[in-house]
């Protein structure tokens, strides 16, 4: 029964990734049938013939139904994550911009390889969250949600700070604390290494320390980019090193071979910057005079669908590879982000990937895709972590920002995200009234709709923004209304057919306090 | 705010125009052929007189004008504020339907279907009207019993129908999903039409034959002078006119109260929704039948191969409460969120249709009334003004029936059947607040389609008008219910007892209360028990000289040159010799009279007596109903009570029955004790004026203690007067009913010179004999436990021929039989009524039959005396009161 109906999927998938990393044959296959799916273009229509697929897959396969779930079970799923913050407007020493923030995610891979993470800078003001999508396993990913914030907020300290810090730690004395971490139950840090990451950041540090100058600061924007590049190449030098531990040497190869990208978004006051490494994406909510919702985009994608990525990657590398360094719109034909952080595997030269290799763990030996050296790999590194930073002024009209892994963007068109993120804050989807305009629908469509709507209204309200926003990603018809049955199927999929319907998908929205804007 | 491609995938917040442009371009075609009928510039002035004028060019106004003219009537105008058929009639659905709850009601849908049938001949415009029958659905047993009580109900009329199984349904309409059916109930006589054109059909044979109509003129007020219609103000300018008639629909209630002298016209808007979808991939034969499917809240229609299905949901909306310029009739929005209950019931009921296209929601607000019944007839204040509106979104089925019954009120002074339940007397200036009406209708909207047991109660728009006594009959148990907005206890449920099952129950089978109230009826029997019975109307008629005796004489058929003190049970008669009222009279003093009649005869009954009093300064009529609190003591111990309580004998020989007197209970002085009960049991009415009504309960309650004595209910009440063969006015009497057809001759003053209204007519049956009879049939293998009760309006079989209606019912708990009460008639070969004979009545085997079930019966013309424990009392000492509840 189950073979029949997944038969009925795989009809469904073509045209959809497997992975981020692909066995090249089977990369060139899929690819070649139908290239990764422009959001903007070609969305309406894959997803149209995908509800079709879907629609007579189900409808044939009674073996289907014994897998749909009930309202209140897709909402356990949908919420397992879900978390939401509310900073007091007044903590007693300045008004926040920020209200709070509701984050979720929803697995697809199992275990989920996106991270998500957000803190208050106790020592500087300021907020930073951040998605990480990672791939080929979510060891980066974990990495970087535990350890970016860290060196974010150290390279934001001013001289003085950094030199107090120092010395508490020089001396054993408790430190004060840098950040205050806002983290779901099911967020969780590595024990074992951080006795590894604490030293890694100290050595950072007491190098600020050693360049920095009193009374001077560096920027924001400065500052991340440095947090970046300097988070990227410690993992790198962990890996390379290693450690006495096996486990903990195995840990930081684990790490380094796989990648992750990072989204993060650090608020201060009416300074929102973006910095961006990858193809997650950040999109602030602007509400328009009429009250409707637009979307402003704060980060660039680095794919092959952003031509100066492309330009970039081959203005670094000879002429010689300009044909082979994006190939079939991946990185060397294999990565789709064209900025990462770990994946060595982009970065180191062969010769230091061999011998690293060699010198580690057995484990290692059995992992095919470590031992895996790119073709047409001259001149590396091809992959930098170097994040690309917006700087934006807020404005009371600015009401949200969505942070989002791309299993969210390729889901749901921005202006669409925008749209629900909106009205749902906002709560005005309860007032715009349904109207058949002059649009082909059938009675059967208006019901669905109908029945999504009441259902909206009633008790079973998403109370969390990013949870609504999953429940459309996942859910929505072609109303761009949540349709029940739709939602179950899809969460009740099995484990190894999740992945191919949809990716991981990670969101944080921070919600902004228009009041406090204004007045500043 | 969708990138293109997207677009496809949203609805946009964009509004559809209001009205589709139907095949067949209507709204072009009715101007032009407006055009001879009414000039629609103000260049042509209005006549200065007429004498009838129509306010209200929909279905309903254009079907009294036809009428009128048909009755021979000219100089009629008709006037319309915007366009003939531009309010609720444009968006009406088209259907004809005969199933309707009350029999009037289908005899007038029954004629309204033969009249638009017979229009596009005798007009020449099309109609569309088309046979199509129809199917009324039975998801469950309860609707499927209601089903078949209608179905026996329509057999009476003539109107064929069929019970039928699941399976024809699915012959008879394919689409229709059968698997939750228990039944329905098919009417092939049922038709769909173009209410639009049905409409233009009746405004061109009317103007064919002299009606002036007159668009885009608004009626402003009515001028009435000395209590007549003297003329209508319009924009326009005005008309002289004898006859006004306000057919203004949603409008009405308005137009009502921007008369001189306001009337009440009790309706309110609600929104009412209906789909039109496109041609179904096989396009849907226009002559497939109409689905009525109750359960569902749903009707469906096809519609241009497509479907036209709306339906009366739990939650209305209602509108226009605060008037008509909150939103233009034509500019209603649709409500999809609103309709979706009705969508869902629509696609279960026929899921093939989920793939069919929406055309349109279609908003078309309608009217509905306190009581779900349309408002019929001429206003109680003002001589020649008519009503006829609140038709509760049937206007279409009623028009022609309606439109019929209305002339002929004009014309002859009364319809040629039976309307009471229709009558707008039935309501008063207190069923006119707003506030009232929108909450009443609310309920009402939803209730068209409800299931509908024996003794159902509105919910809405209770507690307006209560004896002082309310509050403590309450805490002690009573259950409620409402006639003419006054509060009045049912039977009292006894402590302990599961209260919340009690209000829920809802059958058609032996009701929970079986038990209270039989409690309560052998109290009644054996003791004595106190009903507040203070709902009545009670006018009080004095004069200086002999005219209210000489009013009374002509009114009454009964003689009421009786001693001061005495009561007379007597029947107000209309001239041909029918049932207006029926009262007791009591002369209080020589020229001093206190009429007691029925709750809902208080607006009624005013205008009747006004009506025929001379206009003398020396004659006073006051309604006084709010002044006394009314408690009836009933039982064999009554007395006992009474004398202890005023130190004043009460035994018949001191008290003879029907007899008043004015003396004190308790401490209360000027209580009018009465020697009646409405029951045919001993025991007395009090009269207590309302200051003193609580200390003469308590002293009752607690003096009674040791007789036994509780409160009891109108249930028992009932059980208590059928039993004894009591018919009352409003149920069993009508104004086509005389005192010798239900045999009530000894109330009759035939012996006197007097003359009195319809003492012509009853003299002339008095010689040819009843044609009709009253009797009553105490049903024989009636398993009380397990069969349907009886209610009212069950046909009655004499040797397997149909001859008559029940009226009432009840349990008699003496009898530990199911009596009912009804009439027989009786045909010669020809057809033509013959004589009913108590020869007739004894010689014949009788059948009920309660939802196609037949129960034997034996036929009683008299009570069965000798079967009451309490019958040692002599004959004449029996009261033979009557009329009260309902």
């Amino acid at each position: 029964m189950i073979m029949a109906a997944t038969s009925q999927v795989f009809r469904v998938i073509h045209g959809r990734r497997f992975g981020r990393i692909l066995v090249p044959a089977m990369t060139f296959q899929n690819c070649s049938q139908s290239p990764h799916p422009c959001i903007n273009a070609t969305q309406p229509h894959s997803f149209e013939q995908r509800r079709q697929h879907q629609v007579r897959g189900y409808r044939t396969s009674p073996a289907w139904h014994t897998y749909y779930l009930t309202p209140p079970q897709v909402n356990s799923i949908l919420k397992a994550n879900e978390y939401s913050f509310k900073v007091p407007e007044f903590d007693g020493k300045h008004l926040s911009s920020v209200m709070g923030f509701d984050s979720n995610q929803l697995p697809a891979n199992v275990p989920i390889e996106d991270r998500r993470s957000a803190a208050t800078c106790l020592q500087t003001h300021g907020m930073l969250y951040g998605v990480f999508d990672g791939h080929a396993g979510c060891a980066c990913a974990q990495a970087v949600s535990e350890r970016l914030f860290y060196y974010i907020a150290v390279t934001l300290l001013p001289h003085e700070k950094l030199v107090e810090l120092e010395n508490a730690v020089e001396s054993g004395r408790p430190i004060h604390p840098i950040l205050q971490w806002h983290k779901h139950p099911n967020d969780y840090f590595s024990k074992e290494a951080s006795r590894l990451y604490f030293s890694s950041l100290r050595t950072y540090w007491q190098e600020l320390l050693d360049l920095s100058v009193p009374g001077e600061q560096l920027s924001v924007a400065e500052a991340l980019v440095s947090a970046f590049k300097r988070l990227d190449n410690d993992i790198s030098l962990e890996a390379q090193v290693g450690d006495p531990n096996a486990f903990l040497h195995y840990w930081v190869l684990r790490v380094a071979f796989s990648g992750a990208t990072a989204c993060v978004a650090h608020i201060d006051g009416n300074e929102l910057h973006v910095a961006n490494t990858g193809d997650s994406r950040a999109v602030l909510g602007v509400q328009e005079p009429d009250g409707s919702f637009s979307a402003l985009t704060l980060s660039n994608d680095h794919n092959a669908q952003n031509e100066s990525e492309v330009k970039r990657l081959q203005s670094e590398h000879p002429l010689s590879e300009s044909k082979t360094v994006v190939k079939q719109d991946r990185l060397l034909g294999l990565l789709m982000p064209f900025r990462a952080f770990g994946d060595v595997k982009f970065k180191w030269s062969i010769e230091l990937q061999r011998c690293v290799l060699e010198s580690g763990p057995d484990q290692l030996h059995e992992n095919e895709h470590a031992k895996f050296i790119p073709p047409n790999y001259h001149t590396p590194p091809y992959l930098t972590a170097e994040p690309e930073v917006t700087r934006h002024r807020l404005r009371p009209q600015d009401r949200f920002l969505v942070l989002g892994s791309d299993g969210l963007w390729e889901t749901l068109h921005r202006q669409e995200v925008v749209r629900i993120v909106g009205e749902h804050l906002t709560g005005v989807h309860q007032q715009q009234p349904v109207s058949v305009g002059g649009y082909k629908v059938t009675l059967g469509q208006m019901q669905g709709l109908l029945k999504e709507r009441k259902a909206r209204i009633s008790s079973t309200e998403d109370q969390n923004a990013a949870t609504h926003l999953i429940r459309h990603a996942v859910g929505n018809n072609e109303f761009g209304m949540v349709d029940h049955e739709r939602l179950s199927k899809t969460l009740s999929l099995p484990e190894e057919l999740a992945r191919m319907y949809r990716d991981d998908i990670t969101i944080i929205i921070v919600q902004f306090n228009p009041h406090v804007i204004g007045g500043q | 705010m969708h990138s293109g491609g997207c677009s496809v995938r949203a609805l946009a917040p964009v509004l559809l125009p209001r009205w589709l442009c139907v095949p067949g371009a209507r709204p072009a075609r009715l101007r032009g052929s407006m055009r001879f009928l009414s000039t629609d510039s103000a260049s042509v002035a209005l006549p200065a007189r007429a004498r009838v004028v129509i306010c209200g060019g929909g279905i309903v106004g254009t079907s009294v004008a036809y009428h009128l003219v048909k009755l021979g009537w000219t100089e009629v105008v008709l006037l319309e504020q915007g366009r003939l058929g531009a309010g609720t009639t444009r968006f009406c659905a088209g259907i004809v339907s005969v199933a309707k709850p009350l029999s009037v009601e289908s005899k007038m849908a029954d004629y309204s279907n033969a009249l638009y049938e017979r229009l596009e001949e005798e007009t020449g415009v099309k109609t569309g009207f088309v046979r199509t029958g129809s199917l009324c659905l039975a998801q469950n047993q309860d609707r499927f019993l209601s089903l078949k009580r209608l179905a026996s109900r329509l057999k009476v009329l003539g109107v064929s129908c069929n019970i039928i199984k699941p399976k024809d349904v699915a012959r008879l309409h394919p689409l229709v999903n059968i698997h939750d059916l228990v039944g329905a109930l098919h009417l092939p006589g049922d038709s769909v039409v173009s209410a639009p054109d049905v409409n233009h059909a009746l405004a061109v044979a009317s103007a064919a034959h002299g009606v002036q109509i007159y668009e885009h003129t608004s009626v402003n007020h009515v001028v009435v002078k000395k209590g007549h219609v003297k003329a209508v103000e319009t924009d326009r300018g005005s008309i002289e006119c004898e006859y006004f008639v306000n057919c203004a629909g949603q409008w009405a209630y308005e137009l009502g109260q921007s008369s001189e002298v306001k009337v009440s016209v009790p309706l309110h808007g609600c929104e009412h929704f209906y789909l039109l979808t496109k041609p179904l991939s096989e396009p849907l034969q226009n002559d497939s039948p109409v689905l009525i499917d109750m359960d569902g809240r749903i009707y469906a229609r096809a519609w241009h191969g497509g479907i036209l299905s709306g339906g009366f949901e739990k939650n209305p909306k209602p509108i226009f409460t605060e008037g008509r310029n909150q939103l233009e009739i034509q500019n209603m929005q649709e409500d999809w969120d609103h309709f979706e209950p009705m969508l869902s019931a629509l696609l279960r009921r026929m899921p093939g249709l989920e793939s069919c296209e929406i055309q349109q929601l279609v908003n078309c607000p309608e009217s509905f009334t306190p009581d779900m019944r349309c408002l019929m007839g001429e206003t109680p204040g003002i001589y020649g003004y008519f009503v006829l509106a609140g038709m509760n979104s049937s206007g279409l089925s009623f028009a022609g029936g309606a439109g019929k019954y209305l002339a002929e009120w004009i014309t002859y002074g009364y319809p040629s059947t039976s309307v009471w339940h229709l009558d707008i007397k039935r309501f008063g200036n207190l069923q006119s607040s707003r506030t009232f009406l929108r909450h009443r209708v609310m309920e009402v909207m939803p209730l068209l389609y409800e299931l509908k047991v024996p003794r159902w109660d509105f919910q809405t728009g209770r507690q307006l008008r209560t004896s002082p006594l309310y509050d403590r009959l309450d805490t002690q148990g009573a259950r409620w219910m409402e006639k003419h907005g006054f509060e009045r206890a049912k039977y009292f449920v006894p402590a302990g007892k599961d209260l919340l099952a009690l209000d829920q129950s809802k059958t058609f089978y032996k009701p929970d209360w079986f038990d209270i109230v039989g409690a309560e009826v052998k109290c009644c029997k054996e003791a004595v028990c106190v009903i507040d019975m203070s709902s009545f109307t009670k006018f009080e008629l004095t004069s200086a000289g002999d005219q209210a005796l000489d009013l009374l004489q002509r009114l009454c058929a009964n003689d009421l040159d009786v001693p001061v003190g005495h009561i007379v049970h007597t029947g107000m008669l209309n001239q041909r010799g029918g049932y207006e009222n029926d009262c007791s009279v009591v002369r209080i003093s020589k020229n001093s009279f206190f009429i007691i009649s029925p709750t809902d005869q208080q607006v009624h009954c005013w205008s009747w007596i006004k009506k025929h009093m001379p206009s003398d300064p020396q004659l006073h009529l006051e309604d006084v109903s709010w002044k006394y609190t009314a408690l009836n003591l009933i039982g064999p111990r009554a007395m006992d009570v009474l004398s202890e309580l005023s130190y004043v004998s009460m035994t018949p020989e001191h008290f003879p029955s029907l007899f008043c007197k004015e003396m004190s209970v308790g401490y209360a002085n000027g209580i009018r004790v009465m020697s009646m009960t409405h029951t045919g049991e001993p025991g007395f009415m009090l009269y207590i004026p309302i200051e003193y009504a609580l200390h003469v309960y308590n002293e009752v309650m607690s003096v009674g203690q040791k007789y036994g004595i509780r409160n009891a209910g109108y249930y028992a009440l009932r059980s208590l007067r059928i039993e004894k063969f009591f018919a009352f006015w409003g149920q069993d009497l009508d104004s086509f009913t005389t005192p010798l057809e239900c045999g009530r001759e000894f109330r009759v003053k035939f012996d006197k010179d007097t003359d009195f209204l319809g003492r012509d007519a009853l003299l002339r049956q008095r010689v040819e004999g009843v044609t009709r009879r009253f009797v009553m049939l105490i049903l024989e293998d009636h398993d009380t436990e397990l069969d349907v009760w009886p209610w009212w309006g069950e046909p009655i079989y004499r040797n397997g021929e149909l001859v008559g209606v029940t009226t009432s019912s009840a349990y008699s708990y003496t009898l530990q039989r199911h009596v009912c009460l009804g009439f027989l008639s009786s045909t010669n070969t020809d057809g033509s009524p013959a004589a009913v004979t108590a020869d007739f009545i004894n010689r014949g085997d009788y059948e009920v039959d309660i939802a196609g079930q037949k129960f034997p019966a034996k036929a009683k013309l008299y009570p069965f005396s000798s079967l009451f424990t309490q019958q040692k009392r002599r004959k004449d000492d029996m009261e033979l009161s009557n009329f009260q509840s309902k």
